[in-house]
């Protein structure tokens, strides 16, 4: 199995699993090469935004081993294990815990654990299985000890420097496992590794043998880390500061109450519920934050639980409206032989400032505000209900309008053109309709739509609008639209999908798409 | 004799419906057909016609950029279609909210939530049928929470027949044939509608054939005009009940 993105030129492979490997496929190939080498191939869409979320959730997860961990894109995990191991019983052991935690949930691992960050991803990459760089270094001893993780789907390219050479001689003083090490465990940039291939650099340990200097003058105005291998090497080695972004987990407000005898009746639901959003909304005064999602869970005699959740058009802190709109949501709910424990989680905030509130406006304002009712409506008839239509680039009529959540922002867009009217209501689905008659010019002069004939007085058109070939099938034809007005002066478009002889089906259809006001 | 007669001549000019005249009707209803979208356009144009014409005290020179919330229970959408935002009137776009409704019920509490907000400048609603939901009563809460806090409301109703109701103003309507474009006489004009206010609480019943043009309503009498002098003062009331 490969996973594959799609480029201009068609699709290539992000990575590749074990018996693709074995089969031909390579990370950077072509698909339709890799089809070529061994037809059976299976592609997936590859999703890199799920990959990095996937990430970022393993990399809090990943704390349980250290106290701060940052994410090493795309595939890597960087944890602070200094000061640690002692807890899981040495560093050998730690590293067994990871592989074997990982293996559990379905990741296969190479872990390793280095002085510097730098080393522990180049061990982790190209170096031995469970590689472990003492701290005992002479030249790296300012860096915290890493452990360099590498955590995909799938298992990793076998290391490409065998571990049988002897050491090259270490002009510095390089720790002995990583003179071995190819350049690539450098972490540079493609072209770079081929500038120090052609240089006939291929191992750590030959960087050292030609001397500071030479790398110096030959990467002078490279200034970035992932471009120079000398600022590369002073990282593995601790010589210059790597700094890192750890990961931090968001700290939810959450609000719970256990009940001394399991409730079973609605009206003390209610008044749960209500206590419970009072507490979270002193709760998010706290911190200057309203709610845009409230999950609410509650956890029966039973162990079941039920878990509520309501998603809010813009931030709220107003106890009576959330109050209200959960009073919606628990009308099904099976209390079974009782609830005894509620609990309110606030999983998506958003700043907001405190307001004063002006006692006598409230009074003279009444009503709700927009929000208030567009989360009303939301919640009685579902998420999908309260919409707004957006403008899209397109030219075909139905797909130049687009629905989004009432008070998203409206997309960027090159505005419309004027050319044309457009009519105020556009159908669902174009109906066909029977065109009765037709003028030898091609105008529709008498036509049938629900059973009702219209006799057309006046006509607009014809305006072409031609398929999207980009995106469409070849064999999609294309329509000519008509404004008319019938002899009542019904204002009506419709269209005419394809021309006779064009090679496309066979006789044109005609399609009543909208109403004119 | 003679100023009597003008007095009442004057009062009844005065109380015939005409465009722009911004009357504190909160509650409008507009029967339609479903095969064409004449109920919307008019209740478009009403909507913007009022809008345009009732002084809003705060901010008068600011630009209105409330939201329009607009209504459609499942067999009004399915009859004649959601509103499409590239045929939108100009002052419509952007601000316009659509709430696809599956019931009418759901529809109807839509639509009083609606009129609850004070963030709206007005509410369109669309109801296919006489649905059991929408009754008197129903009619009733909704001219209430209208009234009570000032936003209008225009319910298109399609294919319905004249049921009891308490909107204030109630409007039966269908296309007619628009004036000739400038430019091109083959093609169809500005929207023109034959329009019938049947009742109303402050105005006299009339008929009108109303043409948009975009910024305005202009009138053009659908009936012969009343013969000038008592029976047009009488309005449509009988002579012979004095």
């Amino acid at each position: 199995m490969v996973l594959v993105s799609e480029t201009a030129h068609g699709p290539r492979i992000d990575s590749a699993n074990r018996a693709a490997r074995e089969a031909g496929a390579r990370a950077g190939m072509r698909l339709a090469d890799a089809r070529a080498l061994y037809p059976q191939l299976l592609a997936v869409p590859s999703d890199p935004a799920g990959d990095r979320a996937t990430l970022e959730k393993l990399a809090l997860w990943a704390q349980r081993w250290g106290p701060w961990s940052a994410l090493d894109p795309p595939d890597g995990l960087l944890v602070d294990v200094t000061a640690v191991a002692h807890l899981f019983g040495g560093e050998e052991r730690l590293l067994a815990d990871v592989q074997a935690a990982l293996a559990r949930r379905g990741f296969a691992a190479c872990a390793a654990i280095a002085p510097t960050a730098g080393a522990a991803w180049a061990l982790a990459h190209y170096g031995p299985e469970r590689a472990i760089l003492p701290q005992s270094s002479p030249s790296g001893g300012g860096g915290p000890p890493q452990a360099g993780r590498r955590g995909c789907g799938e298992d990793r390219p076998p290391p490409s420097g065998p571990a049988g050479l002897p050491p090259p001689p270490t002009g510095e003083d390089l720790p002995t496992p990583l003179a071995g090490l190819p350049v690539a465990a450098l972490r540079l940039d493609d072209d770079v590794l081929t500038v120090l291939r052609r240089l006939g650099l291929k191992r750590l340990g030959d960087l050292g043998g030609i001397g500071r200097e030479a790398l110096a003058r030959r990467f002078r105005d490279r200034k970035s880390p992932a471009a120079n291998p000398l600022v590369r090497l002073d990282q593995l080695l601790g010589r210059v500061p790597e700094p890192l972004l750890p990961v931090v987990a968001p700290d939810l407000p959450l609000v719970q109450r256990r009940l001394m005898e399991p409730i079973r009746h609605r009206a003390l639901l209610d008044r749960v519920v209500e206590d419970l959003v009072g507490d979270m909304v002193r709760a998010l005064e706290g911190r200057g934050a309203g709610a845009r999602r409230l999950e609410l869970g509650l956890w029966r005699v039973d162990g079941e639980v039920i878990v509520r959740p309501l998603e809010l058009a813009a931030a709220s802190r107003d106890p009576a409206h959330l109050a209200r709109l959960f009073t919606g949501r628990l009308d099904a709910i099976d209390a079974g032989l009782g609830i005894e424990l509620a609990r309110l989680r606030a999983s998506w905030c958003e700043p907001m400032a405190m307001a004063q509130g002006d006692i006598e406006a409230a009074a003279e304002r009444h009503g709700t505000s927009l929000s208030a009712m567009v989360d009303r409506l939301s919640v009685r008839l579902g998420p999908r209900a309260v919409s707004r239509p957006v403008l899209h680039a397109s030219h075909v009529p139905e797909r130049a309008q687009r629905w989004q959540p009432p008070l998203a922002p409206e997309p960027m867009t090159q505005g419309q053109l004027r050319f044309h009217a457009r009519p105020l209501k556009l159908l669902d689905k174009a109906e066909p309709i029977a065109v009765l008659y037709a003028s030898p010019d091609g105008y529709p002069q008498r036509f049938r739509w629900r059973g009702e004939v219209h006799e057309v007085a006046r006509v607009e058109g014809p305006e072409r609008i031609a398929p999207e070939w980009w995106r469409e099938r070849g064999a999609a034809r294309l329509r000519d639209y008509y404004r008319v007005e019938d002899g009542a002066g019904r204002r009506y478009w419709i269209y005419r999908l394809g021309l006779a002889g064009d090679g496309r089906g066979g006789m044109p259809e005609w399609f009543l798409q909208g109403l004119c006001a | 004799m003679t100023a009597p007669a003008a007095h009442l001549l004057s009062r009844a000019a005065a109380a015939r419906w005409r465009p722009g005249l911004s009357g504190s009707v909160h509650h409008s209803e507009v029967f339609a057909s479903s095969g064409e979208a004449s109920g919307a356009g008019l209740a478009l144009a009403l909507a913007r016609d009022a809008l345009t014409n009732t002084p809003r005290d705060a901010l008068p020179e600011a630009e209105d950029r409330r939201s329009v919330l607009w209504v459609q229970d499942r067999a009004a959408m399915r009859l004649s279609g959601r509103p499409y935002r590239p045929g939108l009137p100009d002052w419509l776009q952007g601000r316009l909210i659509h709430v696809a409704a599956d019931k009418p019920e759901d529809a109807l509490f839509a639509l009083e939530e609606g009129l609850r907000c004070r963030d709206l400048a007005c509410v369109i609603g669309e109801i296919a049928g006489n649905p059991r939901a929408l009754d008197f009563t129903a009619s009733r809460r909704l001219t209430l929470a209208a009234e009570k806090h000032g936003v209008p409301l225009w319910l298109v109703r399609l294919d319905a027949a004249r049921d009891l109701s308490s909107a204030r103003m109630r409007w039966e309507v269908m296309a007619a044939p628009s004036a000739t474009p400038a430019w091109d006489a083959r093609a169809p004009g500005r929207p023109a509608w034959r329009a019938a206010l049947f009742r109303a609480r402050n105005h006299p019943p009339g008929e009108w054939t109303l043409d948009d043009h975009g910024q305005s309503l202009s009138v053009r009498p659908a009936t012969p005009p009343y013969p000038l002098g008592l029976a047009f003062a009488a309005g449509a009331r009988s002579l012979a009940a004095g």
